[in-house]
């Protein structure tokens, strides 16, 4: 049991961190950008609603402002920080994921708010399902709220992210 | 305030026992809104997401009843085998919010919450389920009409956990339907979930977001078996139509901030009489 300011430890993009001096009522959001420094992660409705603080917990994409951080103890937790590519340039010029990269060169970024939420959703698809329908990129993106794109842009940036790999197989 | 995060169903019933006014967290899609906002402070939470006891499901010997633990996430809901045992609930597990929310919600947090909107609760009472309660020293099964007592009441004791619920496995049409501002990640405004036992002859409405709990229409149901016959499911166009005007006058609406009462009774004729069409075999 965690009580009050007590510390808790999480484990973030394959490091186990501490959490100290906390509320322990904080949701994940607010504990990864506010605590463990990892702003990657937005918060935007903080209802579940908008899908710009999608994590990995446990390999499932998650809004990280609907979990209690001292609930998310032994668990797995995958941000959007973690996705970048384990080629480390520098301690901050890492190198950017596949679908980074094709959300960039298929100018599907616009205010980018929504990016890093539909970043660790499009990874979570295509983890688990690399060829999917339009219709399944679709659904797995239907927790992730798009105001600038009209999403004909993200489409063709996960499309653009298929087909490079398919032709690297 | 402390977390606490057991293991086992058992540790979790002592962590509730040492706390009974803790708040017992499952997916937290409803818990998490509340403190974010600051509507809610809990003194205590215990979560249950590490209890891998409430995250089973299994057919019964017969496999005319499934069980389903508590803390089986939507996801798994939405998809085989429950498809085709129970397609109602995996419809109504498709209409939760978003693949982020299925990943993390559950019928036990939608029965803990007990909101009249709560998209899993118009299934459980069409298939009359039975909610499964334990703490340390009780194990209790409770009707789902029993269990919904009020918004956002229901009769779970303060040292009790929802392990899980039973429903049958029954053969005829099942389906869900719901109506929200828009086609994905919504609340519902009104639903209506239908369910046809061939075997036994009913046939099982009930609706959600129009009323304090979930209605079930005993008297449309009642009804339509004294002119129809349930077991052949042929519906004219003339009794579906009088169906969802007989399912409107069962429901009781209110105004809110989803809508108003009388466009929540007009979605419901619209809704009952179309899962009738569709009942058509």
């Amino acid at each position: 049991m965690t009580s009050e300011n007590q510390m808790y430890q999480l484990n973030v993009n394959g490091d186990n961190r501490q959490v100290k001096d906390a509320w322990i009522g904080e949701s994940l959001l607010y504990v990864l950008r506010e605590r463990l420094d990892l702003p990657g992660s937005k918060g935007a409705c903080e209802q579940g609603e908008c899908g710009s603080c999608t994590v990995l917990l446990d390999g499932d994409a998650v809004c990280s402002c609907l979990v209690l951080a001292a609930a998310a103890i032994d668990s797995t937790i995958t941000t959007v920080e973690g996705l970048m590519s384990d080629t480390v340039m520098g301690d901050t010029a890492r190198a950017v994921s596949d679908v980074q990269a094709a959300f960039v060169t298929e100018g599907a970024v616009q205010c980018g708010f929504c990016t890093p939420g539909l970043i660790v959703a499009v990874h979570h698809l295509l983890d688990q399902n690399p060829s999917p329908t339009e219709i399944q990129v679709k659904e797995a993106i239907s927790g992730n709220i798009c105001r600038c794109t009209g999403y004909g842009r993200i489409f063709a940036a996960v499309n653009a992210v298929i087909e490079s790999r398919e032709k690297s197989k | 305030m402390s977390v606490s995060v057991p293991t086992s169903l058992n540790d979790a019933l002592v962590a509730l026992r040492q706390m009974p006014n803790a708040r017992l967290l499952q997916g937290g899609t409803d818990t998490m809104v509340e403190i974010n906002f600051n509507h809610f402070k809990p003194e205590h939470i215990v979560a249950l997401r590490k209890v891998e006891e409430l995250r089973q499901y299994s057919l019964g010997a017969d496999s005319k009843s499934v069980h389903i633990g508590s803390g089986v996430p939507y996801k798994v809901l939405e998809a085989e085998p429950f498809l085709s045992i129970v397609p109602a609930l995996a419809q109504a597990s498709r209409t939760v919010g978003s693949p982020q929310i299925r990943a993390a919600g559950s019928l036990g947090g939608n029965l803990g919450t007990c909101s009249p909107a709560g998209d899993g609760l118009p299934v459980l009472s069409a298939l009359d389920a039975v909610i499964h309660l334990r703490s340390i020293d009780e194990q209790r099964d409770v009707l789902i009409h029993d269990f919904m007592v009020g918004v956002k009441r229901n009769a779970r004791k303060d040292d009790e956990i929802i392990t899980g619920v039973t429903m049958p496995i029954l053969q005829g049409f099942q389906g869900y339907s719901k109506v929200g501002v828009r086609n994905a990640m919504v609340i519902s405004v009104a639903s209506a979930c239908l369910a046809i036992d061939q075997v036994g002859s009913t046939v099982r409405l009930a609706l959600g977001a129009v009323g304090p709990t979930i209605i079930r229409c005993r008297e449309t149901e009642q009804w339509l078996s004294t002119e129809v016959d349930i077991a052949s499911s042929k519906f004219s166009n003339a009794i579906a139509v009088e169906f969802g005007r007989r399912a409107a006058l069962e429901a009781r609406p209110i105004d809110d901030h989803r809508s108003t009462a009388e466009y929540r009774r007009h979605a419901i004729s619209v809704l009952a009489q179309r899962l009738l069409l569709k009942a058509n075999s």
